[in-house]
């Protein structure tokens, strides 16, 4: 019978452990891989699934493992929370749900961090990884070692707290809990989040040097959140894209420096790779938006004040056209060639499927259709393309900005359904517009416009629409999907 | 002789995986950014293995408990909600059974003639 404990103590080995892991993080990167692409995404995801898997059975393994009542209670009301939020959660609501799953995850690296720092000085098990904590006196046995786990325990706890409260703010802001407008502090906005910065890192410091004090540690956690709640109010809707993704890019930091402080290789490379994948794709969203990191977190689309000045001054001589959704429906008929061009609007409409009734209806009448889908259209990047697939629209039927601008000048009718900053010609014509330098789909290069909105309102942005005032657009007022529905069944009376 | 420390070897993993991250992900059309956002976003739930290992430290004491209650409870929230998410979009750009996209992208091209 001695079989049996030589294969545990071979399952619970250091190396089997780690062997696990690597097989774990190679997973998530082979996933990372598949997910760049259209057609092995599915893989893609299924693959890092199954990596993900592997490192929590490998983590269980370890010897010192304990609490299991604990385990399977967390474990067992996440799955009863995710589970069912997963499943129902509608396309059109995916912006606010990724917000909440990234939340969670820094909220669980910050109380992660305080348990640590709870319990310093302890040793982990019997083998290589031991958790240190902050003492004074460890330091002494261990050379530098225990420093740099503070620092990284320190660094995880303050972007962790950072990334669970703008999370749940920008949650708050796409669920239409709190109002979508920047909510600024005026000028004192960048003093405010820089002295909260620098207090939270003097906290942090204070810790590392030896502090002893748990209240600092949760003060510190307060201020952090302060600071993750100051980033994110001031944040109109439209720069919301950004700044998922960049809370995204905070979260797999801290994981990775919780990895380092708990020596735990799958952590450090997972962590990793979200932090650095999400910083691309972070700066891909501001450079569509013709903004730099730094200024999208120092406040406000312009800075709030600048907004109102700028359309203030932009009131038009000109006057809007409006049209009726059976003049929309004849235009489109004898067209040749239509790009819809849609925005947030027709998700908050749910418009997509309607819109993909009406493409039908126009391509059986010959009419030649894409859509235009600019890089930040909606409150996520790829928001549109997620709910026209959805609704069945064929995935080349839709086209990327640099592909789609120089189709306009060829194109009859742009049909704009719930879309107003990425279109407007301010972008490149003003240069005192707040938008000005950013990256538009050129509608006012086609020949007619039809735009499909609910009022005048501008958009998140507070901007004037200036392609509304152009004499080749027509103006249809009402909700998408009912206005979108109504040219559907006037185009059958032609 | 000279043997790394943790740190050392620790920090190489970290800055290695750093530009792995950087390469894999530097070409993505903009129609997969919502799906490899909310992957990633599932990815870094391997912030459930922190709170499952000091769950094994010894003389945990109420509070300590209760807070990585939590954070296992959150950790596994990102997971498994994260993974779903991702895969549920994921399906509806997948379910197209479509004539070959270059003879479309030809199609167009030609009509445009016009």
């Amino acid at each position: 019978m001695t079989g049996l404990p030589l294969a545990t103590s071979f399952l619970q080995s250091a190396s089997f452990i780690y062997v696990l892991y690597i097989i774990a993080f190679s997973l998530f990167i082979q996933g990372l891989r598949g997910l760049a692409g259209p057609t092995t995404a599915v893989r893609g995801n299924r693959t890092a699934a199954v990596g993900m898997a592997i490192a929590v059975i490998a983590t269980l393994l370890y010897p010192s493992e304990g609490n299991w009542g604990l385990i399977v209670l967390g474990v067992a009301l996440g799955t009863a929370v995710g589970v069912p939020a997963a499943r129902n959660v509608k396309m059109t609501a995916m912006p606010q749900m990724v917000a909440l799953f990234n939340g969670v995850g820094g909220g669980a690296v910050a109380l992660i961090s305080w348990v640590e720092f709870r319990h310093y000085g302890s040793t982990y098990g019997s083998h290589t990884v031991r958790v240190y904590g902050f003492l004074g006196s460890v330091l002494v046995h261990v050379g530098g070692v225990a420093t740099y786990i503070a620092i990284f325990s320190v660094f995880a706890a303050i972007i962790g707290s950072v990334s669970f409260w703008g999370s749940g703010v920008a949650f708050g802001k796409l669920q239409e809990i709190l109002p979508g407008r920047p909510i600024t502090l005026g000028s004192a906005q960048q003093a405010v989040n820089g002295v909260l910065l620098v207090l939270a890192i003097a906290a942090g410091v204070d810790l590392v040097a030896g502090a002893h004090s748990e209240l600092l540690f949760i003060g510190m956690l307060v201020i952090a959140g302060l600071l993750g709640l100051e980033i994110v109010l001031p944040i109109g809707g439209a720069d919301m894209p950004v700044v998922i993704s960049m809370l995204n890019a905070f979260t797999g930091l801290s994981a990775a420096a919780t990895g380092i402080a708990l020596n735990n290789p799958a952590m450090i490379v997972a962590g990793m790779l979200v932090g650095a994948s999400g910083s691309i794709l972070t700066n891909l969203m501001a450079v569509a938006m013709n903004r730099s990191i730094p200024a999208i977190m120092a406040g406000g689309f312009g800075g709030g004040g600048a907004v109102e000045g700028a359309s203030g001054a932009g009131e038009h001589a000109g006057t809007v056209r409006s049209t009726t959704a059976a003049d929309a429906a004849i235009q489109l008929a004898y067209a040749n060639r239509v790009v819809i061009v849609p925005g947030y609007g027709m998700a908050v409409a749910q418009a997509q499927h309607a819109v993909r009734e009406l493409t039908k209806e126009l391509e059986k009448r010959g009419v030649e259709v894409s859509y235009a889908i600019h890089p930040v259209a909606g409150r996520m990047p790829g928001h549109m393309n997620v709910l026209l697939a959805e609704a069945d629209v064929p995935y080349d039927q839709l086209k990327e900005m640099d592909d789609a601008n120089p189709e306009f000048q060829r194109t009859d009718v742009s049909l704009v359904i719930g879309a107003n900053d990425v279109t407007n010609p301010a972008a490149k014509n003003t240069p005192s517009s707040p938008i000005y330098g950013m990256p538009i789909l050129e509608v006012d290069k086609s020949r007619s416009v039809i735009v499909i909105k609910r009022s005048m309102n501008p958009g998140f942005a507070g901007i004037e629409n200036e392609l509304y005032y152009e004499p080749e657009t027509e103006m249809l007022f009402g909700d998408a999907k009912s206005a979108v529905s109504d040219i559907t069944a006037e185009l059958a009376n032609i | 002789m000279i043997v790394a420390s943790t740190l050392t070897t620790n920090l190489a993993i970290l800055v290695l995986a750093g530009f792995v991250g950087f390469v894999v992900i530097s070409k993505v059309p903009n129609t997969l950014h919502t799906p490899l956002m909310s992957g990633t976003n599932a990815i870094h739930g391997i912030v459930v293995l922190g709170g499952l290992l000091l769950l094994g430290l010894p003389l945990l004491d109420g509070l300590s408990k209760a807070l990585l209650v939590i954070a296992v409870t959150f950790g596994t929230i990102n997971v498994v909600g994260g993974f779903l998410v991702t895969d549920r979009m994921l399906e509806m750009f997948k379910t197209k059974p479509k004539p070959k996209a270059d003879d479309d992208a030809g199609g167009e091209d030609g009509g445009e003639g016009r």
